[in-house]
Order: structure tokens, then C-alpha cells, then sequence
């Protein structure tokens, strides 16, 4: 299938995808040697659906990710040191080392946080939506989340507070088809995830979330719709999961040979692919985009190597805006 | 004179007029004018945009609180009761109060939160509990309980204007109680308690509804001869310790009057602040007087038993005395 893009345009998705495969498969070497602790969950499989749809939204549009955000903050601008560094708990990270993997934030980047609260961003979403609203900005909110999230009452809430308010949130749905360990037909009563938004009135689409072209096609409309209409939409983006849950997963609930089915859809491989056989880039291109990833991560790495750590003195700080004790 | 419940409405006038980041929202605060009548008239004056009915949906709609003071509003959300609020702690406990730490200082949630608490109206076991402890255990977000009408608008004033996430606690007994209300007068400041009234012998330590009851047992005790000093904390997070202490340093007992049930409460904090930093100006062991472990009953009879009342703080009061 051609692709229909430009080649500008195909080594740019290319390339954050491989710096987010790159970044976490060098975190995990990290996290053997002890550099990153704490929760570790890799996007490696999902590239494509952040990519995708982070690529279609705005500078100024509001992003709330979930606890599985390296590859949205990486995409979205937050230098791979700042990300490496908070994974290390160094006071140059992103988050001052507060917040580690799962809570990545960054307030002049509109990065309202890795949230590892399943459904728990939801509410946020909804009304950094309403601010917007209120202040007539024509910014739109972009929350992702995973299918477990489906499964919350926050979820529900979340849905009807905005299509009863009109609020402009796109809400995104990473179904990687499991809540942690528990496959989505096992976890949900009607696994066809896009049946829930229209009993809200909100209209919503399933795309293949392994074809980054077709993400960004998919949020590109939607998002539109929303700052045009200020009414929220859903897309659910189909992925899997490549990867455990996170570092401590034995993965009991699935066979090594679904994950194998699963990563001959491997959205870099397929897209690196397609956009050869369409004559976009070449051999070259990738080897250059390797290179200057691996140069990016290594010096990513030094970044977070010569950070320091926050002085033990300064733990009240960030508690309240002025310390209270 | 004005009513708690005026004084609270004249607060939410004042800052709706005043700032146009502030908005109402919560269930029944437009059409129906507040469970407890406190924004009857709100919707009328500012519209819906501004005064919003939400959905019955505690965790979202103060979740969406949060959200909206992210994006730099200034929402004052109102939830019907405590027991209600249980609902949305995952919100409080996970976002509001965790937000400006887990993002290194970038982010911060100037909401107000306001809620009804404690018993004394026949509500039974799921809208008459005391749980104000609960909140002040979490770093991160302020707690109010104001006593009085004055406090009841200062507070609120206060609270809107607050970079950091406050919760205030309303008592339902005092929404109709009546008091002065000067809005021209500087406010002390939200986070110190005050002496209600002076004395010698003993300290009556108090919040919110259990203010007045302290206050009456205090007028009681005099007659036969003891000094009650009240002190009404006021902020229950953070806690001011030296008032605190202070108050006990002069008159060396102390009686803890408390409406949540008395393992893990307010009360057991402040003895043990007392325990820390004033051992050895006790003259009696403190005693506490909290609601007896039950949940709150209905029958009135039941219901009177289970709450502090005042008759316990004057016999505590004796006790502590007698036992110096």
C-alpha cells in the first residue's frame, strides 16, 4: 500500500520512532544495572500510536499521558537527557527526580504528566478542556490511556462530563489488549472498545495503531474536528505490547508465540518497509538515523550521568507553594 | 447579624465578581441552589458558565477541579457532604496533593474545595461522619474548618486566593447559626487558631462544630469554679502547634473535643503534639472527647449519644482538673 507521504515527512516518523525503540532499549540496560529503578514500562511495540498521533496534535494543544509516556515526551520535546536523567532520579531531570518514569512533566511544553493512576488523568483532561473553554483559547486536550482505563468509573465520568459540557478533548485509547495481565476480552464486557463512547454521544473510530501513517491520519481528523466543533472525540489506536508490563512481569497471561505473531506487525520494520518499497528512503537514510539516534542517547545517558542529586535539605521543597514548616 | 450559610454566599459573591478565573461547580449548586441553600442566587447573577451543576460523579468533577486550575482557573468545587467526598479521594490524594511535587515544582492546583461534615441532623451512617483527619494526613493540600460566620467568608476568601489545593470543612449544624460578619476588616491570617475565650485552668481544644460546644461547656464549668480556655484550631493543616502549646503552657490540662471517632484522630494528634513539646507543663493526662466508635446512628436518642456533647466535655473537663 503507498504510503502518500513525503519523504521529509517519512524520515521524520521514522526517526522518533527508532529514538523511542533506542531510548528504551537502552533503559533497560540501565535498569539491570541498577542506574534506573522504581517501575519501568516500555513502549516498545506501541511507537507508532504515539508517534502518530503526538505528530498530528499542536505545540500549544494539552497532552495527559499515562505511566507508559516516554515515547509522547520524547516525541513532544522533552530533550531525551531531561527523560534519562529523571529516570535516574537526577535533579536535572524532567521532573527535578520527583517524579521517575512514570511521571515525566513539562509545563512550557504543555506536558501534564505521566499519570499511574489508571483512568486517573481522565478528570484532569476534562478540565484543563474546561479552563480552555472558559478562556475561549482554541487549544485542544490530548489524553491518552490505555484499555484498562475503559474498565474505570473515571473512565464513564470522564466521557459524559465532556460531551455534556462539549469540552475539547480528544481522548486516545491505547488498546494494547491488556490491563497489565488481564486480556481485554477477560477485562471488558463488549471488547469492541469504540461501542462505548457513542452512548455518550461521542463519535469514535478504531485505527490500526501499528501503522503510524494511518494514527496520524486518523488524529489529524479528529483533532481538527475537535477545535472546530469544541466537542471531544475518541479514537482508539490498536497496538500491542511487545515488551512486559514492566520489569517485575513473568508474563503468565500470554504465549510466546502471540508476542511473535504480534511483532511480525513491528511498526518501525513495516514502515521502514513500505516507505523503501515506495522509494522514500533509502538503506542510507536508516543508518543515519541509527547513527544519530545512538549519538543522541549516549549523550543522553552522560547527561543524566553528570546530573546531581537533589540535596536531602531541599525534601520539603515542592510540597506547597511556600514550605509550611 | 448574618448566618454561617450568608457568610459563605457573600464569599462566593465576592470572588465571582471580583476574579473571572473563579467558578462553582458541584451537584445542585445552580438550579436548586445548593443542598444547603449556601449558593441560592448565584446562578441567577453569574450564569451557568459560571455557577455549574455537575453530574453525580464526586472523582471526576473535582478531578476536573484540578484539571481546570492547571489550566489557571480558579474553580471552587463544592462537594454535598464528606461521606460523598470518599468518592473522589483518589483525585485529592493522587493529583491534587501529589501534582507540584511529582512534576519538580512545575505545576500547581489552586482549587478550593468546600464539603459539609459532622452530625447532629438525624442523616444516619453515610452523610454524618467527621472526616477532616483523613484529609489532614496528606501533605500537599491545606484543611480548613471554619467555626465561626466571620471565618466561614474570610476562609473562603482565603482559600481562592491560595496557589496550593484547600479543602474546607463546613459544619452542617452551623449553617444557620448567626454572628457578626465585618468584610471590611483585614482577616487574621487562615492558618493560626485562635482563643476563643481565655482561662486558667484548663484548655478546651476544639474545630469547627465542636467549637460551640466547647464554648458552652466552658460558660458551665464556670459556674462551678473552673477556668476553660477555648481554642479553636482553625486550620487543621497545617496545625499551629505554638497556639497550640502555648495555650497548655498556661493552663497545664488539656481536654481534645473531636467529632470523628477518637483512633487516628485530630484528637490523638494534638495529644501527642502535646506529649512532644508540652510533657512537662501537663499537670493531668489529656483527655480526649471524641465520638464513640459506632457509626452514626438515626435514632435521635443514639445519635446525641455518639457525638460529643457538651455535658462530656464539662465532666472531662472536671476530670482533668480534679486529677491535677
Amino acid at each position: 500500500m503507498t504510503l502518500y507521504i513525503s519523504r521529509d515527512h517519512a524520515l521524520d516518523l521514522l526517526r522518533q520512532m527508532i529514538r523511542i525503540r533506542r531510548l528504551e532499549e537502552k533503559s533497560v540496560e540501565l535498569y539491570s544495572k541498577q542506574k534506573i529503578r522504581g517501575f519501568l514500562h516500555l513502549y516498545i511495540g506501541e511507537e507508532a500510536a504515539g508517534v502518530g498521533a503526538m505528530r498530528a496534535l499542536r505545540e500549544d494543544d494539552n497532552i495527559v499521558a499515562t505511566y507508559r509516556e516516554h515515547g509522547q515526551a520524547l516525541v513532544r520535546g522533552i530533550p531525551a537527557g531531561e527523560i534519562m536523567a529523571e529516570m535516574y532520579g537526577k535533579a536535572n531531570g524532567c521532573s527535578g527526580g520527583r517524579g521517575g518514569s512514570m511521571h515525566l512533566f513539562s509545563a512550557k511544553r504543555r506536558f501534564y504528566g505521566g499519570h499511574a493512576i489508571v483512568g486517573g488523568g481522565l478528570p484532569i483532561a476534562v478540565g484543563l478542556a474546561l479552563a480552555d473553554k472558559m478562556k475561549g483559547e482554541a487549544r485542544v486536550t490530548a489524553c491518552f490511556f490505555g484499555d484498562g482505563a475503559t474498565d474505570e468509573g473515571e473512565f464513564h465520568e470522564s466521557l459524559n462530563l465532556a460531551a455534556l459540557w462539549k469540552l475539547p478533548v480528544l481522548f486516545l485509547c491505547e488498546n494494547n489488549q491488556y490491563a497489565m495481565g488481564t486480556a481485554l476480552d477477560r477485562h471488558v464486557s463488549d471488547s469492541d472498545i469504540v461501542n462505548n463512547p457513542p452512548a455518550y454521544g461521542i463519535p469514535s473510530e478504531s485505527v490500526n495503531g501499528m501503522d503510524v501513517v494511518a494514527v496520524e491520519r486518523a488524529v489529524h481528523n479528529a483533532v481538527e474536528s475537535v477545535r472546530e466543533t469544541s466537542e471531544p472525540r475518541f479514537l482508539e489506536l490498536r497496538t500491542y505490547r511487545f515488551r512486559a508490563h514492566s520489569m517485575y512481569d513473568a508474563e503468565l497471561y500470554r504465549s510466546k508465540e502471540e508476542v511473535e505473531e504480534h511483532k511480525k506487525h513491528d511498526p518501525i520494520a513495516n514502515f521502514q518497509e513500505r516507505a523503501m518499497s515506495d522509494e522514500l528512503i533509502t538503506q542510507s537514510d536508516i543508518d543515519t538515523i541509527e547513527a544519530d539516534v545512538a549519538k543522541e542517547i549516549a549523550e543522553a545517558i552522560e547527561f543524566a550521568e553528570r546530573g546531581e542529586w537533589e540535596p536531602v535539605e531541599d525534601i520539603t521543597r515542592h510540597i506547597y507553594a511556600r514550605d509550611l514548616s | 447579624m448574618t448566618t454561617y450559610r450568608d457568610a459563605v454566599r457573600t464569599a462566593l459573591q465576592t470572588l465571582l465578581r471580583e476574579d473571572p478565573r473563579v467558578f462553582l461547580m458541584g451537584e445542585d449548586v445552580g438550579r436548586y441552589g445548593g443542598p444547603y441553600a449556601v449558593s441560592k442566587g448565584l446562578l441567577k447573577e453569574f450564569g451557568e458558565e459560571r455557577v455549574r451543576d455537575t453530574p453525580l460523579c464526586e472523582s471526576t468533577f473535582v478531578g476536573a477541579g484540578i484539571g481546570a486550575a492547571l489550566g489557571g482557573m480558579r474553580p471552587i468545587v463544592e462537594v454535598m457532604t464528606v461521606n460523598f467526598s470518599l468518592l473522589a479521594l483518589d483525585q485529592v490524594v493522587n493529583n491534587a496533593a501529589v501534582m507540584r511535587h511529582m512534576s519538580g515544582g512545575q505545576f500547581e492546583v489552586p482549587i478550593a474545595v468546600r464539603m459539609a461534615t459532622g452530625g447532629g441532623k438525624q442523616l444516619a451512617a453515610q452523610h454524618s461522619h467527621s472526616l477532616e483527619n483523613w484529609y489532614a494526613h496528606i501533605p500537599g493540600i491545606k484543611v480548613l474548618a471554619p467555626a465561626t460566620v466571620q471565618d466561614a467568608h474570610d476562609m473562603l476568601l482565603a482559600a481562592v486566593e491560595d496557589p496550593d489545593p484547600v479543602f474546607i470543612f463546613e459544619h452542617q449544624m452551623l449553617y444557620g447559626m448567626e454572628g457578626p460578619l465585618d468584610t471590611e476588616a483585614t482577616p487574621p491570617s487562615p492558618w493560626k487558631a485562635a482563643i476563643r475565650r481565655s482561662g486558667s485552668d484548663v484548655s478546651l481544644i476544639a474545630y469547627g462544630g465542636s467549637v460551640h460546644k466547647a464554648l458552652t461547656a466552658a460558660e458551665k464549668l464556670e459556674k462551678e469554679r473552673v477556668s476553660a480556655e477555648v481554642v479553636d484550631l482553625r486550620s487543621l493543616r497545617p496545625l499551629d502547634r505554638e497556639t497550640i502549646v502555648a495555650s497548655v503552657s498556661r493552663t497545664h490540662r488539656a481536654v481534645v473535643i473531636d467529632e470523628a471517632w477518637k483512633t487516628g484522630s485530630l484528637a490523638s494528634e494534638i495529644s501527642a503534639i502535646l506529649a512532644e513539646d508540652a510533657f512537662y507543663e501537663l499537670d493531668a493526662p489529656v483527655v480526649r472527647v471524641c465520638t464513640l466508635e459506632v457509626p452514626i446512628p438515626y435514632a435521635k436518642h443514639l445519635e446525641e449519644a455518639a457525638l460529643p456533647q457538651v455535658d462530656r466535655i464539662v465532666e472531662a473537663a472536671k476530670r482533668s482538673v480534679g486529677g491535677g
